[in-house]
């Protein structure tokens, strides 16, 4: 049985996104981006009868949904602790568990105070997927994401000539797209110079290579594709699904190469289970946590080859009117940090035709994918049906 | 103000021998005594042979530039006035990596396959950890 066209993405909902949220908690931010898809999708909270959670902060867990959503028989729970490569996987494990009958309306929230609350130095340090490296890495003072993957950039860089400059024709194509959004934290135009002129955090990521911390919830409703007919919104399909790890995945150090994510392995089952290829596409919304994964991720897409993206990103390609519109909300650079659950939501309005004003034209066929620790990558591919 | 002492390594049976080999001014790497693999970083499973049986090789010394990053930003608050510095990833003969501070030079004059000297130091906190020099 093939997974392809029996799920679809229902309802999307998303709070506003701040530097601070005004010391409102994960949850409640949480509840009211899931009541904003559950009422996207034309539901009643009580035929939710699925949760999926991205992240296994303990922050927030099933159990609060019920309580606070008034759900009376949740037939299925499950978390995905992919770090970024989570809303994507929880898309994933959505779409099986609906496919399956499982259940039948599936509730993936997300939500964060990553401004306000704990930094990610911090953050990360409690982390199980960061075990190793917090005892073999850390101690070196090598304690932030910025740092495990820089020497991935600089090796691209050195190996196949990849520049700082390229990686800014991302950061500011990117901004470009979160003035358009009308809810992004980043709202002024940013510049190929002002990148360059911005301070260095970890060589070769600047500043403005890096992505934002951000207060703030989105969630989506995924449903059974024949369910999801009789419902408020055009159906999103999901017909192509995967998540791949790369080698040694709990240590970049010891990768054999370090310039191929786990999305490598993952994104040609996505592209066989959905029956098209990287040409096909119509929108892209890429995980982009710093620039370079942006860049490393098209490459392992196949959107060109290895050693190849610094000229693909080029000229203004990832653009709305460019060869590959990618990132059309601002992504975790302009818009706002929530894990790449941002991304889902971009996905589907912009395959309803509901982008606004970063709307890219016929929009019919995309893709989203997520990165998560050091690493993991998950990717869906959705369709308008 | 008092300094922010840096996170030590919360270390286990397995990884134990490792920590008190740098102690004792030597890099320890795990070797699988069911076929030979050498591991790093230490673990409890052969990944080649599912050996659970392992003893301990000094590693040679020697080590050639991988990648690196320069560090700007401490994230840290035990850092904070440490940047800039270089970390380093760098291939041992042995086969496997490690992450070590640059000593001794700026990142100038790295490139892919340089060769680096391994030495040990104490971080200023009683804990013992491997440093590259420009051999
Ligand atoms: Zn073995």
């Amino acid at each position: 049985m093939s997974l392809s066209g029996k799920a679809a993405v229902t309802g999307v909902g998303d709070t506003d996104y701040t530097r601070d949220a005004g010391g409102r908690s994960v949850l409640a931010l949480q509840l009211e981006a899931s009541l904003g898809a559950i009422r996207d999708a034309g539901l009643h909270p009580r035929e939710i009868d699925g949760i999926v959670m991205p992240i296994a902060s303990g922050a927030t867990v099933a159990e609060d949904f019920v309580t606070n959503l008034g759900i009376p028989d949740l037939r299925f729970s499950v978390a995905t602790p992919l770090g970024g490569a989570g809303p994507v996987a929880a898309v994933q494990c959505a779409a099986a568990a609906v496919a399956a009958g499982l259940c039948t309306h599936a509730l993936i929230p997300l939500g964060r105070t990553g401004r306000t609350g704990g930094r990610i130095g911090t953050r990360i340090q409690q982390m199980p997927q960061f075990r190793t490296v917090g005892e073999f890495e850390a101690p070196m003072g090598a304690i932030a994401p910025a740092q495990y993957y820089a020497p991935m950039a600089r090796r691209h860089m050195e190996l196949f000539g990849t520049t700082s400059r390229q990686l800014a024709e991302i950061a500011v194509t990117t901004r470009r797209h979160a003035i358009l959004n009308g809810n992004a934290s980043m709202t002024k135009p940013l510049t190929i110079e002002e990148h360059h002129a911005s301070r260095m955090i970890a060589d070769p990521f600047r500043l403005f290579d890096c992505s934002l911390e951000s207060d703030g919830a989105c969630a989506v409703v995924i449903s059974a594709a024949d369910r999801a007919r009789d419902l408020r919104q055009p159906r999103v399909l999901i017909t192509g699904v995967a998540e791949g790890h790369p080698d040694s995945p709990s240590a970049i150090t010891q990768r054999p190469d370090l310039t191929r994510l786990g999305l490598a392995k993952a994104a040609p089952r996505a592209f066989a289970m959905a029956g098209v290829t990287p040409a096909d596409i119509d929108v892209a919304e890429i995980y982009d946590c710093f620039t370079w994964v942006v860049l490393c991720q098209l490459e392992d897409l196949g959107f060109c080859g290895k050693g190849e993206g610094g000229a693909f990103v080029e000229g203004g390609a990832l653009g709305l009117d460019g060869r590959l519109p990618v990132n059309t909300h601002g992504g975790l650079l302009s818009q706002a940090h929530m894990a790449g659950m941002n991304h889902v939501v971009e996905l589907v309005r912009q395959l309803r035709g509901g982008a606004g004003r970063a709307q890219v034209k016929d929009a019919e066929l995309g893709l989203v994918t997520g990165y998560g620790d050091l690493g993991d990558g998950t990717i869906a591919i959705m369709a308008r049906a | 103000m008092t300094e922010t002492p840096k996170p030590l390594p919360e270390i286990s049976a397995e990884t134990r021998p490792y920590w008190d080999g740098l102690a004792a001014g030597r890099l320890l790497l795990q070797r699988c005594t069911g076929c030979g693999a050498i591991r790093h970083y230490p673990r409890p499973l052969c990944p080649a042979c599912h050996s659970f049986e392992h003893d301990w090789v000094e590693a040679a010394g020697t080590a050639t530039v991988h990648s690196w990053t320069v560090a700007h930003h401490p994230f840290h608050p035990a850092w904070r006035g440490a940047p800039p510095f270089t970390l380093v990833t760098a291939d041992l003969p042995e086969g496997v990596r490690i992450l070590a501070p640059l000593h001794g030079a700026g990142p100038e004059a790295l490139r892919i396959g340089a060769p680096l000297r391994i030495g040990i130091e104490d971080n200023g906190q009683g804990l013992c950890l491997p440093v590259l020099h420009p051999a």
